[in-house]
């Protein structure tokens, strides 16, 4: 019988690390920024029905990065999760923190355990009454959960998209101007313009009722362009 | 009438009921309305309970029967609509509402038998067609689309009567909603479980719309207004 190849547990961790960052990085980013009403999720989508972004629950949003099938079921998981919440206990018991934490507990374990790790990203991103309390989150392949400060990008390029946002952020802009500035820093990256159909884009707004996810369409990105 | 069971104890066990719902068809969609009266027996149990909801953006549905299971029940089917519409991206159909809601009614059937009847009251707007939908159910289930009005509850019969004398599918909202309210008003007069205008506690009954604009609440103030004209018009 022969004896499996011994591999040290670091390098297991860090081919596995290597693997999915690599699978994260062919993707296109999403970036995340708050605004004046809110939060703001942007990408580039060529497609108007595979949806990268997603209303989670009222006042919680989800985006996600890398391979579709994984990241979608986590996004159904998380509905799931939240609608279950909230209707055994309160619709305001629902909240980012604890999607975040379970979305990290299953990364973590998938990194882990299963022969492929997911090659994903997230984010969760909430909003309240008043603009402190907005709350986003980012998860990591390997379940890494860390909390975004009003801007942020996951996917491939994130540093220099980094920069972009932080060069071009201030506090209390519009959705017009949040807009301009999230397309552009993701087309900062690419080689050719986006255009405004190839965009995704929702925001969590305080403005909208009860549920206060709203896809944002391609006109009102055009207008914001112009 | 009001379920009863033996406790085994000698005693009797008495449950809030919801009693008059009514949805009546116009030009731009459905109006629904409900009293706002729940019985125990011949006992008032809650003089303002919510009897009219917003099913999701689109749809409204109205309860009768035992209070505390209909709203339950009410509870389940919101949370059921709004989960299909964030997994699937889209509304269910119209048609795939009514549906959904029929086999949560049969599904409660033991319970009808054991005298915990629920019987909703639901429309919407059919976005494809272009036009207000109405749909009665039975305790079995069953599942029936409404062409001009409905009615049901301990009042509903009384209310029913009343819409048949004033109701046109061409009337506009004010008058749709005129109707709506003085037929719940009639419903009162004639059946002691179901609670009038209350003009003096402002206890007015709930009124909203369904239209191509999606599920309205008509704002108390308005109902107010229309409650009291009414009872002033009345012989």
């Amino acid at each position: 019988m022969s004896m499996p190849m011994y591999v040290p547990p670091e390098q297991l961790i860090k081919d596995r690390a290597e693997f999915a960052k690599k699978g994260i990085a062919r993707g296109r980013p999403i970036v995340v920024l708050e605004y004046r009403d809110g939060v703001l999720l942007l990408g580039e989508n060529p497609s108007g029905s595979l949806q990268k972004i997603g209303e989670i629950y009222d006042k919680v949003a989800f985006a996600g990065v890398g391979r579709f099938n994984e990241f979608e079921s986590l996004r159904v998981a998380g509905i799931r999760y939240a609608d279950l919440k909230g209707y055994s206990y309160g619709r305001l018991d629902v909240t980012a923190k604890g999607l975040a934490n379970a979305y990290a507990q299953t990364l973590g374990q998938v990194f882990t355990h299963e022969v492929k790790p997911y090659e994903i990203e997230l984010i969760v991103a909430e909003i309240g009454d008043e603009a402190d309390d907005t709350h986003i989150y980012r998860v990591q392949f390997d379940g890494t959960l860390r909390d975004v400060e009003q801007f942020g990008a996951i996917g491939g390029d994130e540093e220099p998209l980094h920069a972009t946002l932080e060069a071009g952020f201030a506090d209390d802009m519009d959705l017009a101007d949040a807009l301009r500035l999230a397309c552009g820093a993701i087309e900062s990256i690419g080689e050719e313009e986006v255009p405004s159909s190839g965009w995704e884009a929702a925001v969590l707004d305080r403005a909208n009722g009860r549920r206060k996810f709203r896809r944002v369409d391609s006109d009102t990105i055009a207008t914001a362009r112009q | 009438m009001a379920p009863r069971w033996d406790t085994g104890a000698g005693s009797e066990l008495e449950i809030a009921e919801a009693t008059t719902i009514l949805a009546v068809k116009y030009r731009d969609g459905v109006a629904m309305a409900g009293d706002r009266r729940a019985t125990a027996g011949n006992v008032i149990a809650h003089r303002r309970v919510q009897k009219v909801f917003a099913a999701d953006g689109f749809s409204a549905v109205a309860i009768s029967g035992t209070a505390g299971m209909a709203i339950e029940l009410i509870k389940l089917f919101q949370t059921e609509l709004e989960h299909y519409e964030k997994i699937e991206g889209t509304r269910l159909s119209l048609e795939g509402k009514a549906n959904y809601l029929a086999r949560m009614v049969r599904n409660h059937l033991p319970l009808a038998f054991q005298g915990l009847a629920v019987v909703p009251l639901f429309c919407g707007y059919d976005e494809p067609a272009a036009e207000g939908r109405l749909y009665t159910f039975d305790v079995v289930g069953g599942r029936y689309e409404e062409q001009d009005y409905a009615a049901t509850g301990s009042g509903g019969a009384e209310a029913k009567s009343f819409i048949k004398t004033v109701h046109d599918l061409e009337m506009d909202e004010a008058a749709a909603l005129r109707v709506a309210i003085e037929a719940l008003i009639a419903a009162a007069e004639e059946d002691a479980a179901t609670g009038g205008p209350d003009l003096k506690r402002g206890i007015y009954p709930n009124v909203v719309t369904v239209t191509a604009a999606g599920f309205s609440e008509v704002a108390e103030e308005r109902i107010a207004e229309l409650a009291s004209e009414a009872l002033d018009g009345r012989p």
